[in-house]
């Protein structure tokens, strides 16, 4: 529990004995937290380990159950994010707070609004934008609409939204999540240069490798616990993996070689646009076989959600061709699909994957609910139905009551019934997308394992994954996505993460073309949409 | 609100939700009396005698909450399906005309044929009436409360001329003639109009239960109304299955009509509906959606009905009062918030740990605890809370569906 | 049949549209504001009631109905404060909130009818609101017929729109609207506090709306009677959608069901009518056809629904 304490400077804020409940999962246990002025201090912690939900107590989000918060050294309440502003603190949150429909001088100035005559003063606004961009290198232009920008462009308005209220504490929720390498790299100057103006910087991260690479101090939680605060110069990797997790864990999977079969899942210049008109997937050809994985690289909002769409049955196609396990589907939608031997895993659970208000029993079976054995003549088949999804639960480890709601379950609960429910029935392709976002070591460990098997077991998985680290652990074969179509494709292994990145931001590295490929035609960019979580 | 299959706690929280609902609406009611000058006592003594006083007022409410249990269990079949049928008043309407025409039409059949052609009219033309809101919203993401308001006005104008220029008896009333004797619905206690329609209703209400909890079909309905996008990816068939969830709850809402047509009026008679439909809403949401809850609901709301006539011959209160206390009740009935207070209060003085359990349920603070995590149950009690909403502008769905 | 149309499109027919269109245009941007602050606002209907009788009420007590006038703005307040109570305090599903509210008024303000002025269908005749008569406005030919002389509330009509779509879209009041109605969260962390300004924005809303209540009960008539909004309520949302969620849309839109109606009115006084039962259909059939075709091609606020966790931020009333 040693606070490291040789530095000069003292703590700009300090958090002690936090304590924070929802329901009856304790988020934050008694929390100890010293940032001290001026440095760039990491919150490291897996997911769940109440790294967030400290920060938003910190930022006024969520009220403490207990505990007290210095800033400065006085004693502070801080009810909401009004009093944090108040004090200097801002936050830049994970799933950006922007309004996509708004421009980005809307958004940006919302809140301290300047005014002349009654009226939105836009271009005292813009000026002051342009100001504050200018300082830290930050461009934008203030009257594009949100929903125009590329991710990285959203961080950067995030950021400015918080530099415009006058912040000395900057919090930043796992801000490198969504970027590309380069994108990091850039973000990272901002923060060194925030720093270098004085600024105190609050990093959220679960990546090791970030964290070693420019953090001053880091301090780790695990199950809403304080493990420890050290410098970073006095850890090591493996330590700090060691202490977020609470036991020695392996970062590689073991993937064995193998030679890959028939092709099991094609697709053949396939196009598709989205609920707007806008064309999301521009003749995409890809194909997979039996006893491969096929990972799809890229930033998010680049036309993966439409190729998991369109591979599922959820999204017609305007123009191409889809073979699964060798055959067109005869039936439109998801069921035909099935029938040749898809399995999916959306990339949201809760969003598409469950019915959360329903039992586990009902989500244990979705998707095969109508025919037997779940059902005979459109009657369900209780025992069977419980006999399988108790299966389930058993065969990985899943902790909840086959009645209960299956939102009662953790989040890596509820992803491990969706993985077990669609690998249950001997899949020849399976559709797997962020497979893992945002659950337990534990049950990314399980995830994979389970993937990896079913690859030996002779299926074709194409993996569509925003985490860098999964796919080049995962796959044996990448294909990079840019605006919709294929810029890249070759072995995992020949990728550098450098390479990926560039790819990955519709660059085409100097010396990319003789290990991994170019695909072959491009085309024009179509207008982008903004991955905001609006 | 619309919860799914639940456990027996589950069942008793819905239970005292609806009591209290009922109780504050009752209690708002009477301040509204004071206000007005009425003795409350007075007022509320003549509706409960007017409602159990004797035989002949219990027969009255039984009269009484036959249509709503229909109507009701129509609404309440809707919402689980994640629909907003507000349109029953219009499907009763069109039901009970065609159920007349049809009755009419018939005269020398043998009486079982007869009943069971009327009521399949009946229930047809309310399967129509219900079926084009419900294609709208799946094709074109119409508001179902909106477009099923609308189609309740025109199909009180259709009905009415219809009567008008084609099946008007000779007299003063724009009605239709009485139906023949073979085609009326027997009556189940003599002397009273207590006919067959209560065991008609009964048995529906067990066949939509049935559905409900052990047919395929019926789980396809509990998806589209917990989680369309998950219904989707399941491959239902979510465009037509809307469709017919909608069709459906307008017959079961058509056959409160036909009853009242076969069993109580012998004949279609214009602006017959006392608001059957519109109470038919307060009916579901106090049983909470389930349908035997309807049993219950539609009973308590016969017997106000009922009541509110004899408060209004004896007290000389209007009865209109009685569909503000309805009003009234839907908004109790729906404020989840409302038990969320009383539970938190209730807490305040009992030990925390003993409730810690429960907390989980209720629908303040279900939070787990990282960013991911607090976002995943914050869409679940999102979904779980306003899915109807959610659900009203298909194109705030499909667009979230693009994210 | 042409003869019917010149009948029908005469300009006495658009003059009645604009006196028609007033309380569904003002029901229809109170909607607009409303759903711009993330609240679904089926409860139109019963503050338009409430409107109609609070007016009529009032005046018959005074003998003034500018009294009455105010005294409508009070109730939709109320109204609007009601629904904020149960959708945002109690987290009540907006649609049936709304729907229970409609159903609160129908009944509440037919009682009253009854309680107050025994009949059951209709009030008293009270002093109904002027109509002015714009000097120089009446003088232009066409147009002085079309708005030469109307009650106050049509002008104030014509002049909210535009009011109120600079309020909506130039100042901060309607960013800060406009911001919580799309992402609530994000206004949350910029210090606005988001509940409350969903329950000013209701109760501007409920005023606005209560106004096309007095429109209709002391402007076009001068009586309250039972149900007397017929559903305006409804067809006032069906038109804040087809005008895209902007006032200014939403008096277009309201103007093309007035126009139905005023046709339908205008076709029952011809020499050989059609029948008026299905000559009546058509608003409610036309509000079904705009709003099945504008659905698809109309994007609502992005938190239009969602409740707001009022367990942080300034929301608790």
């Amino acid at each position: 529990m040693a606070v490291a304490s040789p530095d000069l400077h003292p703590p700009i804020v300090e958090l002690i004995g936090i304590r924070k409940r929802f329901g009856p999962v304790v988020a934050n246990d008694g929390v100890d937290l010293a940032v001290l002025r001026g440095e760039i201090h990491c919150l490291l912690g897996e997911n769940g380990a109440g790294k967030s939900t400290l920060m938003k107590i910190l930022y006024g989000l969520y009220p403490p159950d207990g505990g007290e918060i210095r800033v400065r050294g006085q004693k502070v309440h801080i009810r909401s994010p009004r009093d944090a502003m108040a004090l200097g603190i801002g936050m830049v949150h994970q799933h950006f707070m922007l309004v996509d429909r708004l421009t980005v001088a809307e958004n940006l100035i919302a809140g301290q609004e300047p005014v002349r005559n009654g009226l939105l003063d836009l271009r005292r606004a813009r000026q002051a934008i342009r100001e504050m961009a200018d300082r830290y290198g930050l461009r934008v232009d203030p009257d594009a609409r949100v929903q125009d920008l590329s991710v990285g462009e959203q961080q950067r308005v995030e950021i400015l939204k918080a530099l415009m209220r006058n912040v000395d504490i900057l919090i930043l929720d796992e801000p490198t999540a969504v970027l590309t390498p380069q994108e990091v790299d850039e973000l990272f100057r901002v923060m060194l240069q925030l720093k270098a103006d004085g600024k105190t910087l609050i990093f959220i991260t679960h990546k090791l490798r970030e964290t070693m690479a420019f953090s001053d101090r880091v301090t780790v939680l695990r199950n809403g616990r304080h493990v420890g605060t050290w410098r970073t110069a006095d850890t090591s990797p493996e330590q700090l993996a060691e202490m977020m997790v609470g036991r020695q864990v392996t970062l590689r999977v073991a993937r064995p070689h193998r030679l890959p079969g028939d092709v099991l899942l094609e697709l053949d210049r396939v196009s598709a646009i989205d609920d707007r008109g806008q064309p999301r997937l521009r003749d995409v050809t890809l194909s997979v076989r039996s006893g491969e994985i096929l990972g799809i690289a890229g930033v998010e909002g680049n036309g993966q959600l439409e190729l998991e769409e369109v591979i599922a049955g959820l999204r017609p196609i305007s123009s191409g061709r889809i073979r699964i396990n060798g055959q067109e589907p005869r039936q439109p939608g998801p069921r035909g699909r099935r029938a040749l031997g898809l399995a999916h895993i959306p990339s949201d659970r809760l969003r598409r994957g469950l019915a959360a208000p329903l039992p586990v029993t009902r989500n244990g079976i979705l998707g095969r609910h109508w025919q037997p054995p779940f059902a005979r003549r459109g009657v369900l088949r209780e025992p069977a139905i419980r006999s399988h999804v108790g299966q389930l639960l058993a065969e990985f480890q899943i902790r909840g009551r086959l009645d209960a709601p299956a939102s009662t379950l953790s989040g890596g609960n509820q992803q491990k019934l969706v993985v077990a429910r669609e690998l249950a029935h001997g899949p020849r392709v399976i559709l797997a997308c962020q497979p893992t976002r945002g659950v337990d070591v534990g049950a990314i460990e399980h995830i994979h394992s389970r993937l990896l098997e079913m690859r030996a077991a002779g299926a074709a998985i194409l993996l569509i994954s925003a985490d860098l680290d999964e796919l080049l652990a995962l796959s044996d074969r990448l294909v990079v996505m840019y605006e919709g179509t294929i810029v890249a494709e070759g072995p995992a292994d020949r990728f550098t993460r450098k390479e990926l990145g560039l790819w990955m931001a519709g660059q085409r590295p100097d010396r990319a073309g003789s290990l991994a490929q170019a695909a072959p035609d491009r085309h024009p960019a179509p207008p982008k949409e903004g991955a905001a979580h609006a | 609100m619309l919860e799914g299959t639940g456990t027996s706690r589950a069942w008793l929280r819905e239970l005292a939700v609806a009591l209290v609902a009922i109780a504050l609406a009752l209690l708002a009611g009477a301040l509204l009396l004071a206000l007005a000058g009425y003795s409350v006592r007075d007022a509320y003594w003549s509706l409960f005698q007017g409602a159990f006083g004797n035989i002949y007022s219990l027969a009255d409410t039984f009269l009484n909450a036959i249509p709503l249990m229909f109507t009701g269990l129509a609404v309440a079949f809707a919402f689980r399906g994640g629909l907003f049928n507000i349109g029953t008043e219009g499907q009763l309407y069109v039901a009970a005309l065609a159920t007349a025409i049809t009755a009419l039409a018939v005269p020398s059949w043998p009486p079982v044929l007869a009943i069971a052609a009327a009521l399949a009219a009946g229930a047809a033309a309310g399967a129509a009436w219900g079926f084009v809101p419900g294609l709208l919203k799946a094709r074109t993401g119409a508001h179902e409360v909106i477009t099923t308001i609308m189609l309740n006005y025109v199909a009180i104008l259709l009905t009415t001329h219809l009567v008008k220029t084609r099946f008007k008896a000779p007299g003063p009333v724009d009605q239709t003639a009485l139906i023949p004797a073979a085609a009326r619905l027997p009556e189940l206690v003599p002397t009273t109009r207590l006919t067959w329609a209560i065991v008609i209703a009964v048995v529906l209400i067990a066949l939509v239960d049935w559905i409900l909890r052990r047919s395929a079909w019926g789980l396809d309905v509990e998806l589209i109304g917990q989680n369309p996008s998950a219904a989707a990816y399941a491959g239902v068939p979510v465009t037509s299955r809307t469709a017919c969830i909608m069709a459906a709850s307008g017959a079961i809402a058509g056959l409160a009509g036909s009853t009242i047509v076969l069993g109580v009026l012998h004949r279609f008679i214009t602006n017959f509906s006392p608001g059957y439909g519109f109470t038919g809403i307060a009916v579901a949401l106090v049983a909470r959606t389930r349908p035997w809850g309807v049993v219950p609901a539609a009973l308590l709301f016969g017997a106000l009905q009922a009541g509110g006539l004899s408060m209004q011959l004896f007290a000389r209160i209007p009865a209109d009062l009685l569909t503000a206390v309805q009003g009234l009740v839907i908004l109790f009935v729906a404020a989840p918030g409302l038990v969320a207070i009383v539970r938190r209060r209730r807490r305040a003085r009992t030990p925390a740990a003993h409730e810690a359990h429960e907390a989980n349920e209720t629908c303040v603070a279900h939070e787990t605890r990282d960013a991911h995590e607090a976002r995943d149950a914050h869409e679940t009690r999102e979904a779980h809370e306003t899915r109807n909403a959610h659900e009203a502008h298909e194109t705030v769905r499909k667009r979230g569906a693009n994210r | 049949m042409s003869d019917a149309w010149e009948v029908i499109f005469q300009i006495n027919t658009l003059t009645a549209a604009l006196r028609l269109a007033t309380p569904i245009a003002l029901a229809a941007m109170a909607g607009t504001l409303s759903e711009r602050a993330g609240v679904i606002n089926i409860g139109l209907e019963g503050k338009l009631l409430a409107g109609a009788f609070a007016a009529v009420y009032v005046t018959y007590v005074t003998g003034a109905p500018w009294l009455g006038v105010l005294a409508a703005m009070a109730a939709g307040m109320l109204v609007g404060l009601l629904l904020g109570l149960f959708a945002i305090r109690l987290r009540a599903d907006h649609v049936v909130a709304g729907v229970g509210i409609n159903i609160l008024l129908l009944g509440l303000t037919t009682w009253l009818l009854q309680v107050v002025w025994g009949g059951r269908g209709t009030s008293p005749a009270v002093t109904s609101l002027p109509r002015w008569s714009i000097p120089v406005l009446r003088d232009i030919p066409v147009v002085g017929e079309l708005l030469g002389s109307h009650s106050p509330l049509v002008y104030f009509t014509l002049l909210a729109a535009p009011a109120l779509w600079l309020v909506l879209f130039r100042t901060p009041a309607g960013l800060r609207v406009r911001l919580i109605g799309e992402h609530p969260e994000a206004a949350d962390t910029v210090g606005i506090a988001v509940n409350r300004t969903q329950y000013l924005t209701l109760m501007a809303a409920g005023a606005l709306a209560a106004l096309g209540g007095a429109q209709l009960s002391l402007g076009d008539l001068a009586w309250f009677s039972q149900n007397m909004s017929a559903g305006r309520g409804y067809m006032a949302l069906a038109a804040n959608v087809f005008g895209q969620w902007n006032p200014v849309g939403s008096l277009l839109a309201a103007l093309l069901f007035a126009l139905t109606d005023a046709v339908q009115m205008r076709i029952q006084t011809l020499p050989n009518p059609w029948p008026a039962e299905l000559v009546q259909m058509l608003p409610y059939l036309l509000t079904i056809l705009v709003l099945s075709g504008a659905v698809r091609r109309s994007r609502p606020p992005a938190a239009l629904g969602r409740h707001y966790p009022p367990d942080h931020g300034a929301g608790a009333l």
